[in-house]
């Protein structure tokens, strides 16, 4: 089977720290990682390689140069081998030109039988770019997979994460799937997986290399624009009662939530 | 599609249903779609697939549609999203709306995207708030992203339709209006736009019947300082008084105190209750990433500089496990005096 997987490079969450005048959250630049998300579709792949003989896995990848380093952390997971999809003219990407590059350079390098991504990825959050690869190579996709109770060179039948319970469905391969955490639990790399991934050349793709028109790609290929960004106040001012005397703090909240037709 | 392509006008929201039944964040929809045509000064119309549902769609007129585009055929009865996507491409190609918005349920997020991709048009995922821009009657769309942190405000100038999905209850409902008229339009479709590379097998139930967290007025939350599974207990009986959905962090789900359908945050379910409570559960910007949009937060932990207090509208300082079955008693002997 040719399976590939799509990772994106993130800021990562867990070093965030709250500024707690402004209500934004503070971060370097160094601070990026594989997002976390996509942990599980790298595992769920390495997964399926483990039970299906002579399975390649590819981990495709759009993004700055310095992206290469979240390819070889899923190279480290057990992927075989990456490409990174990287040109000046892929910048400000929305996710229907993200979609664009990426389902061309699939074009170019597959065909796979089975496209994993993840969820979403935790900067974005849009969770656009896999259900919109899969039709951009007329694909089915099937979202939020919770568990994959089967697959084959032909057929693959999952089980999904929906509102009110599971559904199981089966879909005709080549297929996009993408996965929710509660799929698995991502291994961590192994030493011997490290030094691999430390060898392994990532070779870069352009948007020449992969036949896109510079038209289509980046932000001028993107039919949205962010025209404004501005930061929330998080912070609610409440009141803070001592929870020391239980029944009186008990009662003053039994208060609020009256006051507030809660109740 | 180009916006030059034609004449675009009208706004769809596409309506949900399950089994057959008319899913409540199509109403919620109806309220944004309603709010958008009329400063377009153009109708509103709702569009939903699926099967047996020709007599039930009345009430999507009840609730602010102008019109409503049905398309009735046992191959839509489930959500797949290659049938779904190629009915509505053809729908939109020839009715060509100027707007088309659904819910960002795994419905909407799922065909949305296909859909947009087919259209070759912009997508905005997610947003808590839409408007029109007065001076270009362009879409405004305002969605959150990194886990809240950041607002963006996004526009599609030049594609159409502009689309977007719409956080479930990030609007209520229009009341019911049993008297206003519409008109409902039932479509047919060439066979090969029903044709799917997916079959429906079985649907697993959760066993709860409260609400999935994301649908619900109410979540009430616990995190790892409730100690034990056992207290995480009191959790599910506060909800069950309150009426309300049970959630968690991620900490007790990874201590599989409760499953991942109850997560909340960043890694698991964005929630936007009228009322979030929540015990034992510091606060984490991954967390808050997922219930900041809730309209009233009461917190419960023992640590005053938990970050959760900043987060919060009526916070207690203490020991949730001392606390939550107080509260639990009053609660009930309120409820047993009052006649609500
Ligand atoms: C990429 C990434 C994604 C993540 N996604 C999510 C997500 O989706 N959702 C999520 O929740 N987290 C997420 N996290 C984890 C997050 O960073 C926190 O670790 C987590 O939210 C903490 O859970 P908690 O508040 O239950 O536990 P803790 O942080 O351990 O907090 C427990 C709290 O309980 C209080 N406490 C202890 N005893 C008592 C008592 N007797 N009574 C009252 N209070 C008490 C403590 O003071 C403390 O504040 C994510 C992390 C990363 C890196
Ligand atoms: N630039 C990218 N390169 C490769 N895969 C991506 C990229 N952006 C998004 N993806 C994939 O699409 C999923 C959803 O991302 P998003 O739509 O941005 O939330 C991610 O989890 C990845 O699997």
């Amino acid at each position: 089977m040719r399976i590939a997987v799509l990772v994106k490079q993130v800021p990562s969450t867990d070093k965030v720290k709250m500024d707690e005048e402004t209500g934004t959250m503070v971060r370097s630049a160094m601070d990026a990682e594989l997002n976390p998300l996509d942990l599980y579709a790298v595992e769920e792949a390495v997964r399926a390689k483990e039970k299906t003989e002579e399975t390649e896995i590819t981990v495709i990848s759009m993004g700055p140069p310095a992206a290469a380093s979240a390819i070889k952390e899923a190279i480290a997971m057990g992927c075989d081998k990456g490409v990174l999809l990287s040109d000046k003219v892929f910048s400000g990407a929305d996710t229907w030109a993200t979609a664009r590059t990426l389902s061309s350079a699939i074009e170019k390098i597959g065909p796979y039988d089975l496209i994993f991504a993840g969820e979403r990825a935790t900067d974005g959050e849009t969770g656009q770019v896999g259900p919109s690869v899969a039709a951009q190579l007329d694909m089915p996709v099937l979202t939020y997979v919770s568990k994959i109770r089967e697959v084959n060179g032909a057929r693959i039948v999952v089980e999904r994460a929906v509102e009110g319970g599971h559904e199981v469905v089966e879909a005709s391969l080549p297929a996009l799937v993408s996965v929710v955490k509660e799929i698995n639990e991502p291994r961590i790399p192994t030493l011997k997986g490290k030094i691999r991934a430390k060898q392994t050349e990532v070779p870069v793709m352009t948007a020449q290399d992969v036949g896109l028109d510079a038209a289509h790609a980046g932000l001028l290929g993107s039919p949205t624009r962010v025209v404004k960004v501005f930061y929330p106040s998080l912070s609610r001012n409440g009141t803070i009662v001592d929870g020391r005397d239980p029944e009186r703090a008990v009662n003053a909240l039994v208060q609020f939530l009256k006051d507030k037709a809660l109740v | 599609m180009k916006s030059t392509e034609g004449t675009f006008q009208s706004v769809w929201t596409l309506g949900e249903q399950r089994d057959g039944r008319i899913s409540p964040v199509s109403y919620e929809l109806l309220a944004w779609g309603r709010d958008l045509a009329d400063k377009r000064g153009t109708t509103l119309a709702s569009v939903i697939l699926g099967y047996n549902l020709k007599d039930r769609v009345n009430t999507l007129i009840e609730h602010g549609a102008d019109i409503i585009y049905v398309v009735d055929n046992p191959a839509l009865e489930h959500a797949y999203p290659d049938a779904h996507a190629a009915v509505l491409e053809k729908l939109v190609r020839e009715f060509l709306p100027e707007i088309f918005i659904a819910s960002a349920t795994t419905y909407g997020r799922t065909i949305m995207p296909v859909l947009a991709a087919k259209l070759e048009t912009g997508l905005t995922a997610d947003c808590t708030g839409l408007d029109i821009d007065p001076e270009t009657g362009l879409l405004i769309q305002t969605r959150p992203a990194i886990g809240g942190n950041v607002m963006a405000t996004i526009k599609t100038p030049k594609h159409r339709p502009q689309m977007s999905t719409v956080r479930p209850r990030s609007r209520k409902p229009l009341a019911s209006d049993a008297s206003r008229k519409g008109q409902v339009i039932v479509r047919e479709c060439p066979d090969d736009a029903y044709a799917s590379k997916v079959k429906f097998l079985e649907f697993i139930k959760d066993e709860t019947t409260a609400l999935p967290i994301q649908e619900a007025e109410i979540v009430v939350s616990g995190g790892k300082g409730l100690k034990d599974a056992k207290n995480f207990q009191m959790v599910h009986e506060l909800a069950d008084l309150l009426g309300a959905s049970v959630g968690a962090s991620r900490q007790a789900v990874d201590l599989g105190w409760i499953p991942y359908s109850h997560q909340v945050g960043l890694s698991g379910k964005t929630v936007s209750p009228h009322l979030y409570v929540c015990a034992g559960v510091s606060g984490a910007v991954q967390h808050i990433a997922g219930m900041s949009s809730a309209d009233i937060v009461v917190a419960i932990n023992n640590d005053p500089d938990a970050p959760i207090f900043r987060v919060c509208d009526f916070g207690i300082v203490g020991d949730a496990i001392e606390i939550i079955p107080i509260l639990i008693e009053k609660l009930q002997s309120q409820k047993a005096t009052s006649p609500k």
